[in-house]
């Protein structure tokens, strides 16, 4: 369950590109998982900046001296970042979380890759600690653009067996991409799932990979979010259900966090054709089905404006 | 050791006025005048984790069609200065779905609910209406007939007075005569009054005011339409003195028709605005994503706002800005006469 709190910044700094912002939350400390967000305020009581910024939890400290912190990862892409960048101690930020569906973790002690593509490292850390608890081995794989890019490698390191680092301008560790690296990862540890959070081709990549060794996925997304609350429906991706068939799903309710081989990748900014709902299901369900303009129409019962005239009646 | 300034937020700090907040949409009862706006609460379950949403006046409820609906592609939504425009394409269950799903978690957990219906043509407005009527839990109907969003046919009845009565009548026909018919007006219209005439001849028993209107946002980046859509529904703040103008020139012209404001409010003191324009009640739309907590805030506020102008009850301030110019011509109140004293003082004061 996510509160709403009036949180205070207790400590920001730079790391390389990034800030770490620590703030006491209390409430979303306290419940957060590995993979949940926060959904911030950004400009002030009077900013007409209106909708919040979405960020992974980095890390939480239910014992702080002054209630339950949380730590976010954030690098600067707009006024609402920027906004966030310029607060100091004492600054109180509105704060709603802990929000979404956290990672899922495998109840045996099986091999886990962790893949962070630049900030989306964040939320690995707390999620490596849970699976080591767990008596799972945990592989490391950070990738970013450049060195100053990679967030978290030292920590990384001290938790997990192994740590490859890939930078696309080749500044730190190999050049190229983590999808580059990661089958010799899966190969040496024989993973059984990897969790993965970053952008969406890195997520479709790490998700493909999974799905060539039969192993399990588990992909946080970033999908533009006007509410973070599961009540706007803006946040919606191609996700097949269950049973097969594929929704326009909530990802900040019913995500961030999906298995890497029910989200429709290549799809996503799209509504496929079968996907229930859609202007093609819509019109082969009429196609199919009935002559008639609308596909349950033959199931309704008459309009039954009799009734409301006499119930009109009755009542006058 | 520093200490921290720090405060949980809560809605109670001095206890609130005790003022009859109480209020009516036609034959709805309301406990007092904030409820949601459609599309932007869902079906209440998600808010409920915030706060109490059976201490609102009503919920009102996503649009919903006769069959599931998978809306539009993203990116659905861009922000704008104080507001946003969404593109959502009136994503949704399908009537019976939401019927067994959400009418039925709200009934149980006894909140009011007013439900948003929207359709394709007129009939499959009518469907959903007679749909609505052998359900449980339904307090009254509020018709989208104003989405400028919905696809199929790209039709907008809200702007043309003859499809959004013909529209109305279906929908009234097909619903039991205690439950009231809300039509939902765009601004998008020359002549809001002329739409609001019609629906209310066709047998609208009140208006709610206003949907979204059509805007654009170009990303500078990728040098295209930032939404799917290519257009979208422009919300929040940034709409609001167009609201407020709406609710005004509707009122005026007929001012026993109950109105359900909208548009922009944020603040206790913004839902005030739209209650001295005339609505009856308000709705709190686009604010909830940037403040969950908002519609219990929002009457709160509204209370005080209420009770610190001297109105004993929320019904006497409806309508209040249209009251007849204050009569006295010359200047009166205290200033004026301590000034004349003042001047009385001087002149005998003055030694002639
Ligand atoms: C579940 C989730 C987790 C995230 N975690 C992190 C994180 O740990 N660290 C981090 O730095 N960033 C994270 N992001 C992205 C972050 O929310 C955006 O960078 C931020 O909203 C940009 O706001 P702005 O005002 O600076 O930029 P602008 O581009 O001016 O923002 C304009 C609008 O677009 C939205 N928007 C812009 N970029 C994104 C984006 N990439 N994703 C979603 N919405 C966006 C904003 O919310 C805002 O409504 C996350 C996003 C999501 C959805
Ligand atoms: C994301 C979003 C979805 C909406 N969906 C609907 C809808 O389904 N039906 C409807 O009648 N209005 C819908 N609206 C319009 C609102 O109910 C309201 O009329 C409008 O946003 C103005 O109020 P506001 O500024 O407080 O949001 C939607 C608005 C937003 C922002
Ligand atoms: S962001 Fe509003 S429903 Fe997901």
């Amino acid at each position: 369950m996510a509160v709403q709190v009036r949180g205070e910044v207790l400590d920001i700094r730079r790391v390389g590109q990034y800030h770490v912002l620590s703030m006491v939350a209390p409430g979303v400390a306290e419940n957060a998982k590995p993979g949940n967000f926060v959904a911030i305020n950004v400009g002030g009581e009077h900013s007409s900046m209106l909708l919040r910024r979405a960020f992974s939890i980095y890390r939480t400290d239910q014992r702080g001296v002054y209630g339950g912190t949380v730590d976010i990862v954030f690098s600067v892409a707009g006024p609402g970042t920027a906004w966030l960048a310029e607060r100091t101690r004492h600054d109180v930020i509105d704060v709603v979380g802990p929000l979404g569906r956290p990672f899922v973790l495998p109840a045996e002690p099986v091999p886990c890759v962790l893949i962070g593509g630049g900030y989306g490292a964040a939320p690995l850390f707390s999620l490596a600690e849970k699976l080591r608890e767990r008596g799972c081995r945990v592989d490391f794989v950070l990738g970013a653009s450049t060195e100053d890019r990679i967030f978290g490698a030292l920590e990384a390191k001290r938790i997990s067996q192994s740590i490859a680092i890939t930078t696309e301008d080749g500044s730190l560790g190999e050049r190229g991409r983590v999808t580059d690296v990661l089958p010799r990862v899966i190969e040496r540890a024989d993973s059984a799932v990897l969790y993965a959070c970053g952008p969406m081709g890195m997520l479709q990549a790490v998700a493909k990979t999974a799905e060539r060794y039969g192993i399990h996925s588990q992909c946080a997304v970033e999908e533009a979010m006007a509410c973070g609350v599961g009540v706007c429906m803006t946040c919606v991706m191609p996700v097949v259900g269950d049973d097969g068939q594929t929704r326009m799903v909530r990802s900040c309710v019913e995500g961030p966090v999906f298995r890497g081989d029910r989200v429709r990748w290549s799809e996503v900014g799209t509504v496929p054709d079968d996907v229930i709902g859609s202007i093609a299901w819509t019109q082969a369900v009429n196609d199919s089905r009935f002559s008639g303009p609308l596909p349950v129409a033959v199931e309704e019962p008459e309009l039954i404006d009799d009734d409301v005239a006499a119930a009109s009646e009755e009542l006058s | 050791m520093t200490s921290l300034r720090l405060t949980v937020k809560t809605n109670e700090s001095d206890p609130l006025p005790e003022i009859d907040m109480s209020t009516h949409l036609g034959l709805l009862d309301l406990k007092n005048p904030i409820l949601t706006a459609s599309g932007c609460a869902a079906a209440g379950r998600e808010l409920d984790q915030f706060f109490d949403i059976t201490t609102l006046g009503g919920i009102v409820t996503k649009s919903v069609m006769q069959n599931p609906r998978s809306g539009r592609p993203t990116p659905r939504m861009a922000e704008t200065p104080s507001g946003m425009l969404n593109s959502i394409g009136l994503q949704g269950p399908g009537i019976d779905s939401f019927i067994e799903k959400d009418l039925a978690w709200l009934s149980e957990r006894g909140a009011t609910t007013v439900v948003s219906i929207a359709g394709g043509s007129v009939e499959e407005f009518a469907r959903v209406a007679g749909k609505l009527r052998l359900a449980e839990g339904v307090s009254g109907i509020e018709v989208n007939i104003s989405c400028p969003n919905v696809e199929s046919r790209g039709e907008v009845f809200a702007c043309d007075p003859v499809a959004a009565a013909e529209v109305i009548t279906a929908v009234r026909r097909n619903t039991a005569p205690n439950i009231p018919v809300l039509a939902k007006l765009s601004p998008d219209v020359t002549d809001i009054v002329a739409v609001a005439q019609a629906v209310v001849a066709a047998g609208a028993d009140g208006l709610s005011m206003i949907n979204t209107t059509l805007g654009m946002v170009i990303n500078t980046e990728t040098m295209r339409p930032a939404l799917a859509g290519i257009t979208g529904g422009l919300s929040g703040p940034a709409i609001r003195p167009m609201a407020v103008r709406c609710v005004w020139q509707v009122h005026q012209a007929m001012p026993e028709v109950p109105i359900l404001g909208m548009g922009g409010i944020r603040t206790g003191l913004d839902a005030l605005e739209f209650i001295l324009a005339g609505a009856s009640a308000v709705s709190v739309g686009t604010t909830i994503f940037h403040d969950p907590t908002a519609p219990a805030r929002i009457r709160d506020e509204l209370t005080r706002a209420i009770a610190e102008r001297g109105f004993e009850t929320l019904i006497d301030a409806i309508g209040y800005a249209h009251r007849e110019p204050d009569v006295e011509l010359a200047p009166t109140g205290p200033a004026f006469v301590e000034f004349e004293q003042a001047l009385d003082d001087d002149q005998a004061d003055v030694d002639l």
